[in-house]
């Protein structure tokens, strides 16, 4: 099969490398970049475990073709936390005990990051329904969701002090 | 105990001992991305390693071509039953006692068995080579119904089909793999025949699937500079792995390595060994170079440890104001091709028989016979400790299809057949000696917690409101009040392939007063690095921040048996209290030696130890554990280290009562929870916010349970619930929020009083969302439906009952 080139930001770092037109993206990242917080929980993208950011939009890595996403900015798990420490969504998921075995928790939180950019100020239901294309065995998603509006306020609370 | 002073509380809460809501030191890793799963483990020339797996139910095995998947490149190996026969590894033995083909051998018994390894450069290359492996199948008769299979002339088991006896007894068909009792038969049948009122149901608890986020799998290495064999996977007992993966290979077990990373929900499916560890193993040996084997999702919900799959047919009787008399129970058990049943080798129906629940019945027998089926094998605990879900589950529908019969209020019924609290130590007639308990406490909590004369009153107007015309919704009111047995177990009569189920804790504090542990169980999300540490920080006066907490590597930790069927604070969570305990015995010396004083004269004072009468006088334990490495104390050995292996006396029996309200559309058969309140009384709470968290996630499995969750086959034996598509696992919009409530009856014979609390919530969760979907149907004569109860089947049940007229 031949290769393409294919030309990918991660965590606004570049990468440039060959692939098979059929290596999906979830293999790239987790396979050639070592980036393996995105995890593979079932392949039909109903779980959500492999979800990213990509070009501003929650995909899920493992029903995208790394050559649909040439050129494209993707912000993984490893995007988060910075210099000063955890993200908010990070440090909420710990407070109030969103994760338990942690596998779902990157998916989790990548996801949770772009609905509180389209929607920054949600009820608990937007909350329930925009979370709803990431399955967690473990939590209920009594929890999750707790972390969510919390973290919600805090970034809110955070901007209206900034402005 | 005396009253601590506000220096000792000060003291007591920087440690974050038991009963606070410590949070979890695991969350900075995997809030990160920065935990380490098994699929996430690259060495160097890594293989990876994928199956062909039988399309079909029942076949025999003609032939196999593997030439033209041998060409795809990058293709290392095909392995198939033959190269492994000569290394005696074409079957394995199972949990059960019966054995397992590792690779099809003559013939393929269930849809998705394995049928040759294929073993190639990455994992593209081996799924290319899958496709290209030519198997030539001939189809047999196909057998999905237990009670059929014990009819049927088509023999499923032709390696045992002459013995007329098993691992556990004798077998009275061919399809037949063991007949099990428990109890008096006699004085049962007598208490149920002479009775006022007998009632009589089957109660069907469905096959259904453990299902983790992460699938099962490994990466096995074999060193053959060093004749070291490392084997990382999803092991829920890693050292029993260890240990039959020596006995299996031949390679001595000083010279495996097992290790069980961070494991991404386990709920009962990792407790087994399944083909493709054997697999990679072998391939790993073969080829010289590491194999990676993990299951994708069809893989897992195909082949790998289903649940349950228990047909009860019951009978309970009782005088006609409710007193229970007997109860009288048959499973036929549907355990599929193989018997790969995880449970303790002495009950092959698990702990089936805790089946009088929460109530003192005199008179009880069950008789449980197992089937051979073209299904899966497995019959694993699903968040469950052995059969107690069935269990439960069966109780909990007889109790109330006997409400039904005496036309009585549940609840009342439930409390007039409840151990009562000075009964305890509790001889059941099934042969179980319950720790503790108090029953009509939490019961009498948790109906007042949900109003529930409230609810009966809004009920019963929702019905009048109904047949007028004015809604087409009713209300359904859930109630379980359920007793579980976890901790397994004391090893006089719970083994796991002949090792005790005992469990264990060593410790090492280092000369600046932090320590670390290592124990013979593994988290899979269960917060074991945060909660363990809080034990032995109550116990030892060492800040839980200055305790590391590790498991799952057989070259560093004490052995054990691993953490399924809530047991790792039963047990492991003993060991570790117990350790602790003689770390603070030698501390005490120390202490005594530094303060000049005799040993009794010292006394524990939450971090320290201080002389008595004069608590100005002390040593913390920061000093007396730099003192163990820097003094020449007469008669002690220096350093401060001990290590306990826990044999429980008993198991534990946490209890709890819960109670779903539910709407439920008689016209669409959608259900609605409009309120889930569970009590849970699991022994001493070590860290409330754990124990919600864990009953947040069993309740809502058993919610995916009860509500949809199914693993069914249609006749010819083709899963059809292969993907997440059609498995049901509910997302956070199906789920409600709980109230989460308890009580404290601690287990008198564990160290800490803790019993456990993992399961409570799946094996009280089901007949709650059961019972509710049968309560909102009861005024119009339902009696038994069987589950999972998805928009379907409900609306079946209203349409069977003429509610669509």
């Amino acid at each position: 099969m031949s290769k393409m080139h294919i030309k990918l930001t991660v965590n606004g770092q570049e990468h440039e490398m060959l692939a098979e037109p059929r290596e999906l993206l979830i293999h790239t990242l987790r396979e050639r970049l070592n980036i393996t917080g995105p995890h593979i929980g079932c392949e039909t993208s109903h779980c959500g475990a492999c979800t990213v950011d990509l070009n501003g939009k929650s995909v899920k890595a493992c029903t995208v073709f790394a050559a649909q996403a040439n050129g494209a900015e993707i912000k993984t798990i490893e995007g988060f936390a910075g210099p000063d420490g955890l993200h908010v969504l990070q440090d909420k998921f710990r407070e109030h005990h969103g994760l338990q075995c942690g596998f779902c928790t990157p998916g989790m939180i990548t996801r949770a990051y772009r609905l509180l950019q389209e929607n920054p100020n949600p009820t608990e239901e937007e909350v329930r329904f925009g979370m709803a294309g990431n399955l967690c065995r473990c939590t209920g998603y009594q929890n999750i969701v707790k972390s969510i509006m919390a973290a919600a306020a805090e970034m809110n609370t955070a901007k209206e002090a900034a402005e | 105990m005396k009253d601590l002073t506000e220096d000792q509380i000060e003291r007591a809460a920087k440690l974050k001992g038991m009963g606070t809501s410590r949070k979890r030191v695991e969350d900075v890793r995997f809030t990160q991305g920065k935990g380490n799963y098994v699929d996430d483990i690259k060495l160097d020339g890594m293989l990876f390693g994928d199956f062909v797996r039988s399309p079909y139910a029942h076949a025999r095995v003609k032939s196999i071509n593997i030439e033209e998947a041998m060409k795809v490149p990058g293709v290392v190996a095909v392995l198939t039953a033959k190269d492994l026969e000569p290394l005696s590894l074409h079957w394995m033995p199972t949990l059960a006692g019966d054995k397992q083909m590792v690779l099809a051998d003559g013939k393929v018994l269930f849809q998705g068995q394995e049928v040759a390894f294929v073993v190639a450069s990455d994992r593209y290359a081996a799924a290319d080579a899958v496709e290209l492996v030519e198997v030539d199948y001939e189809e047999l008769p196909v057998i999905v119904n237990p009670f059929e299979a014990l009819k049927s002339d088509v023999v499923l088991r032709e390696d045992i089909k002459d013995e007329t006896s098993g691992a556990h007894g004798p077998r009275n068909h061919h399809n037949h793999i063991f007949t099990w009792t428990e109890g008096n038969e006699a004085a049962t049948e007598q208490a149920i025949d002479s009775a006022e009122v007998v009632a009589e149901e089957m109660v069907y608890y469905h096959r259904t699937h453990p299902c983790p986020l992460e699938t099962c799998g490994t990466v096995a290495s074999m060193d053959k500079v060093t004749g070291k064999l490392t084997v990382w996977g999803t092991f829920q007992a890693p050292h029993v792995v260890r240990t039959v993966a020596s006995l299996l290979s031949g390679i001595e077990e000083h010279n495996i390595r097992v290790i069980s990373p961070d494991i991404g929900g386990g709920f009962g499916n990792k407790v087994g060994v399944y083909p493709g560890y054997i697999c990679a193993i072998v391939a790993s040996i073969v080829t010289g170079k590491p194999v990676k084997w993990i299951e994708d999702r069809m893989d897992n919900l195909m082949a790998t440890a289903f649940a349950r799959d228990y047909w009860m047919k019951g009978r309970i009787s009782a005088t006609k104001d409710g007193k229970i008399t007997g109860l009288h129970c048959h499973v036929t058990a549907d355990h599929g091709a193989f018997d790969a049943c995880a449970d303790p080798t002495k009950f092959p129906a698990g702990f089936f028989h805790i089946c009088t629940g929460s109530y003192d019945i005199p008179a009880a027998f069950v008789k449980v016979d197992g089937v051979y089926t073209n299904k899966a094998p497995g019959g694993v605990a699903y968040r469950c400790s052995f059969r107690v879900t069935e269990a439960a589950y069966f109780i909990e529908r007889m109790i109330e299809v006997l409400a039904i019969e005496l036309n009585m209020d549940a609840a009342e019924l439930r409390r007039i057949n409840f151990i009562r609290a000075d009964q305890f130590p509790y001889q059941s007639a099934l042969g179980w000696e319950y720790d503790s308990g108090d029953y009509h406490t939490a019961w009498d909590k948790a109906l007042k917690a949900v109003d529930y004369e409230g609810l009966r009153k809004e009920q019963a107007q929702r019905i009048e409101d109904f047949k007028a015309g004015k809604t087409r919704k009713l209300l359904g009111i859930g109630l379980t009040h359920f007793t579980e047995i976890v901790g397994a177990g004391p090893v006089k009569n719970c083994d796991i392939l002949g090792m005790g189920m005992f469990d264990s804790c060593e410790i090492r504090i280092h000369p600046t007063g932090s320590a670390i542990a290592r124990l013979g169980t593994i988290s899979q999300g269960q917060a074991h690095a945060t909660t363990f540490a809080q034990i032995l920080a109550t116990e030892t006066g060492i800040p839980a921040d200055s305790i590391t907490i590790e498991e799952g590597d057989t070259d560093t930790a004490p052995y054990g048996l691993g953490t399924y069927g809530s047991r790792s604070t039963p047990v492991a969570g003993a060991a570790t209290a117990l350790a602790g305990r003689k770390i603070r015995a030698k501390a005490q010396m120390i202490a005594a030696y530094l303060l000049e004083v005799h040993d009794d004269d010292v006394e524990w004072d939450v971090d320290r130890f201080s002389v008595k009468g004069a608590p100005e006088r002390f040593k913390t334990m920061k000093e007396i554990a730099y003192a163990a490495y820097n003094q020449a104390i007469p008669g002690l050995e220096p350093g401060l280290e001990a290590v306990s292996y826990y044999d429980p006396p008993n198991m534990t029996y946490p209890f709890g009562a819960y109670i779903c309200v539910m709407e439920v559309d008689v016209d669409t058969g959608q259900w609605d929870i409009r309120q889930f309140y569970a009590l849970d009384d699991c022994g001493t709470r070590i860290n409330p916010m754990v124990i919600d968290g864990q009953v947040h996630g069993g309740v809502t499995e058993a919610l995916a349970i009860a509500m949809g969750q199914e693993i069914a086959y249609d006749d010819m034996g083709n899963v059809k619930t292969g993907t997440l598509m059609d498995f049901f696992l509910p997302t956070a919009w199906e789920v409600p929020n709980y109230t989460t409530d308890h009580t404290v009856t601690p287990s008198p014979h564990h160290p800490i009083g803790a019993k456990g609390v993992g399961e409570s919530p799946n094996v009280g969760g089901v007949p709650a969302f059961s019972n509710a979907v049968h309560d909102a149907f009861r005024a119009f004569g339902l009696r038994q439906s069987h589950m999972p109860h998805d928009h379907w089947r409900i609306w079946k049940i209203a349409s069977d009952l003429g509610l669509h007229a």
